[in-house]
């Protein structure tokens, strides 16, 4: 199959909606990362073979599809028409599922969400806060279509965005995206406009458009989701986007680290070829684009876009000094755009929707929706997208339905190892690029963790740190040896052998590092230094001067203690511990000898009756 | 290829020349396309399960760059291993949500049970330990991989278990 012209798009679609017309039922199996994990294959197998033994298979259509969200309580599972929402499902509840609902019509409620604040079962999915508090633009199709079928994504109205770019002159494109307001989603927030408009003006015989999908920062997985959910669409926003700047090149830079993303986005260029949407003369309109999947080889560096363009060359993935920017002299040597994964999935509804639609979402200078990924102490972790503008509170709390564990929230890190923290006192501020840059937080790329009460803050930067330094390429110096002075100072510290100097070297390296460092990564190296600094600093005062750790996390300034009350002088900590420090008779409570104590924790983890303690 | 080849048995010799032929074909598939290393590299790794010196400069000689540069860029990248695979490679992912969820502990109880520690082997070479980037299952934290199964929400009592399933195989 072959589509030449809007014409070919249009029946493609109506065919395959007639097609799904036909089903009474459709069961959404979610294929998304977290739910591969929980073994959603077993699940779909399941009841792809059981709806066929059942002889249903004329009424009830079973789709695979990308992320649905909820990432820890996969597998995941939606029937339609009555949208109900049912978690963990296992082979054996996919049964009952269609036993009870798809032949009786019964709920089974115990199946299906659980919110923790309202203590109550939410069958239908639009009931529920995580799903009605998001605004879906850029996953608009991620988690509710066939990650693999272009039909499926021209039904949903895929590649009309492009037919439409393809009627409009290229300055027309570039003024569309600026008036939307789009900035990149990858953390800076560069207008994307004034970058495409750039790309449209630099002089080249030949120009690349890249999309960076290297999303290295641990504890994002947003790129990751949208490109197996809804690969499709990464295709169409690049094509407007070479399209828009004249390249017929693209490439999508994608790590290693996310083997399924890969599979996925390369069968959908295949399909994408086979069916003339890729290659020459796409949709009729004589412009000629294709894309190449590049794959990086774990180098957290290669996010930024000169490493980047290095590391698709097949070098070292050392940045490049700039300028020349990538726009002038990019991969190759060409003019060349790059934007990250979900800059480019708002493409296709700007275009066909127009940027006033796009525009009247968010607040300021902060236009539309932005992905984010709740992860850490929170109890619904996933992916979810919201208008920007909402508050913290409201996407952390009543989206993400408050801290695990029933701990008190102690602060939400965003935007990774370049990224800072957000306290209690400023969780009622709007998520925008300006409001978090101005507490010292950055947007980031959408990574958000929630961190308990239980989690401190020194070794937190500490960890960041070690990341930088492991991860720091080592072209200049104070990446490579301001960073490394800085987590020594670190870990001095978390070890109870720190002084208050310290604290104020560790300010003053990290201005300098903030001043001189060559790329981006080392530029924002010292962030989660100087916000947990500026937000925590009694919690770093008190591992110097009381050596204590108030989370209890640093195991160095750790003492364990057994509870006389509790102890029932089973002996069982004394004969597990490795430097035979604790001393008490059968029958009567143990005493451990903290000059001794080598704060393994044995004891602790062998006490039957939770008699030790550590504080 | 010739001097480690002399030591081998046949059959490990015939599936050496396997190798490498299928090498060869994949830097075949590449020439003419512009900066390919780094994938010619994935596929090296993914044929020989490692790159030792003689891939390097087998690669190297074939696509017309000194290996120094081909090392060079192989030595830059976590991806890339000099030292051969244990029978099962145990990942603990440190990204920062299995970090704050408990990563570390799992470390430490996976060091105590195989006496090893991080980047190192069991005298048996069934087992390795390692620390791996984020995976991207940060819903799931934390999470221990083992080859390429994902295990989700790890307590370290759950890691002996883990473990179990892949000393009989």
């Amino acid at each position: 199959m072959r589509v030449n012209n809007v014409n070919d798009l249009k029946t493609v679609a109506e065919r395959y909606n007639a097609e799904l017309k036909k089903y009474e039922h459709t069961i959404y199996v979610c294929g998304g990362g977290g739910c591969i994990s929980s073994k959603c294959q077993d699940t779909k197998n399941f009841v792809e073979a059981y709806i066929k033994e059942q002889g249903l298979a004329d009424k009830v259509n079973v789709i695979f599809t990308g992320c649905m969200g909820t990432c820890a309580m996969g597998p995941v599972v939606l029937v339609e028409p009555e949208r109900i929402y049912y978690v963990h499902v296992t082979p054996e509840r996919a049964k009952d599922i269609i036993d009870r609902q798809i032949l009786k019509g019964e709920v089974i409620e115990e199946y299906t969400f659980f919110d923790v604040n309202l203590n109550k079962h939410i069958p239908c999915i639009d009931d529920i806060p995580f799903f009605a508090e998001q605004v879906q633009i850029v996953l608009n199709k991620c988690g509710k279509i066939p990650f693999d079928s272009v039909e499926a994504y021209i039904a949903k109205g895929g590649f009309t965005a492009a037919a439409k770019a393809f009627t409009m002159t290229q300055q027309q494109i570039i003024d569309e995206v600026t008036a939307s307001g789009l900035r990149g989603r990858g953390g800076a927030g560069f207008p994307t406009g004034i970058k495409w408009s750039a790309g449209m003006k630099a002089k080249g015989d030949k120009k690349c458009i890249v999309c960076n999908a290297d999303e290295g920062d641990p504890g994002a997985f947003m790129d990751r989701s949208a490109i197996e959910g809804d690969p499709f669409c990464l295709i169409e926003g690049m094509m407007i986007g070479g399209f828009a700047i004249g390249a017929n090149n693209g490439y999508v830079y994608c790590r290693a680290e996310y083997p399924v993303a890969v599979e996925r986005f390369n069968k959908a260029l295949d399909i994408a070829r086979e069916w003339g949407l890729l290659g020459k003369n796409i949709l009729g309109s004589g412009f000629d684009f294709d894309i190449e999947l590049r794959i990086g080889a774990g180098a957290f560096v290669c996010g930024e876009e000169t490493a980047l363009m290095n590391s698709i060359q097949g070098e070292r993935g050392e940045p490049r000094q700039k300028p020349p920017f990538p726009f002038e002299s990019g991969l190759f040597g060409y003019p060349t755009i790059i934007n990250n994964v979900e800059t480019y999935y708002n493409i296709a509804e700007i275009i066909n929707r127009g940027a006033d639609w796009f525009a009247q979402y968010g607040v300021g200078k902060s236009k539309g929706t932005k992905v984010f990924a709740l992860a850490g102490d929170v109890i619904n972790t996933g992916i979810v997208e919201v208008p920007m503008g909402m508050s913290l509170r409201k996407l952390i709390f009543e989206i993400g339905g408050g801290i695990t564990d029933g701990m008190k929230f102690k602060a939400a890190q965003m935007g990774g190892p370049s990224g800072g923290c957000i306290t209690e006192k400023n969780l009622d501020t709007s998520v925008d690029y300006e409001s978090l840059t101005a507490l010292g937080a950055i947007m980031g790329s959408g990574g958000l963790i929630v961190m308990g009460e239980n989690t401190c803050m020194v070794d937190t930067a500490r960890f960041f740190m070690q990341f930088i330094q492991d991860e720091s390429c080592g072209k200049c110096t104070p990446c490579r040896v301001g960073t490394k002075r800085m987590l020594e100072i670190l870990e001095r510290i978390t070890q109870g052998k720190g002084t208050l100097e310290d604290l104020d070297t560790l300010e003053e390296l990290s201005y300098t590092i903030k001043d001189t460092a060559m790329c981006g990564l080392g530029q924002t190296a010292p962030n989660p230094v100087l916000s947990t600094l500026a937000n925590f600093r009694d919690e770093y005062k008190a591992h110097i001067v009381d050596k204590t750790c108030p989370a209890h996390i640093c195991s160095a300034l750790a003492h364990y203690y057994i509870v006389p009350e509790k102890c029932k002088g089973c002996t069982l900590c004394a004969r597990n511990c490795p430097v035979q420090c604790i001393s008490g008779k059968v029958k009567e409570p143990h005493v451990i000898d903290q000059d001794k104590c080598i704060k393994c924790g044995a004891c602790m983890t062998n006490c039957k009756f939770g008699a030790v303690i550590k504080k | 290829m010739t001097d480690v080849a002399k030591n081998l048995s046949a059959a490990d010799r015939d599936e050496l020349l396997v190798n490498y032929e299928k090498l060869a074909n994949v830097i075949d598939l590449y020439s003419g396309k512009e900066g390919c290393l780094i994938q010619v590299l994935h596929a090296a790794q993914e044929i020989f399960g490692y790159l030792p010196f003689e891939v390097q400069k087998y690669v190297a000689d074939k696509m017309g760059f000194s290996v120094s540069y081909v090392s060079s860029v192989s030595s830059f990248y976590s991806f890339f291993s000099t030292t051969p695979k244990t029978k099962h490679d145990v990942r603990v992912c440190l990204g920062t949500a299995c970090y704050v969820r408990g990563g570390k502990l799992l470390i430490e109880k996976l060091q105590e049970l195989l006496g090893i520690g991080v980047g190192e082997a069991t005298a048996d070479n069934v087992f390795s330990i390692h620390v791996t980037r984020c995976v991207g299952a940060c819903g799931l934290a934390p999470v221990v991989v083992v080859d390429n199964d994902v295990y989700k929400q790890v307590k370290p009592g759950d890691i002996a278990g883990i473990l179990d399933q892949y000393r009989g195989e």
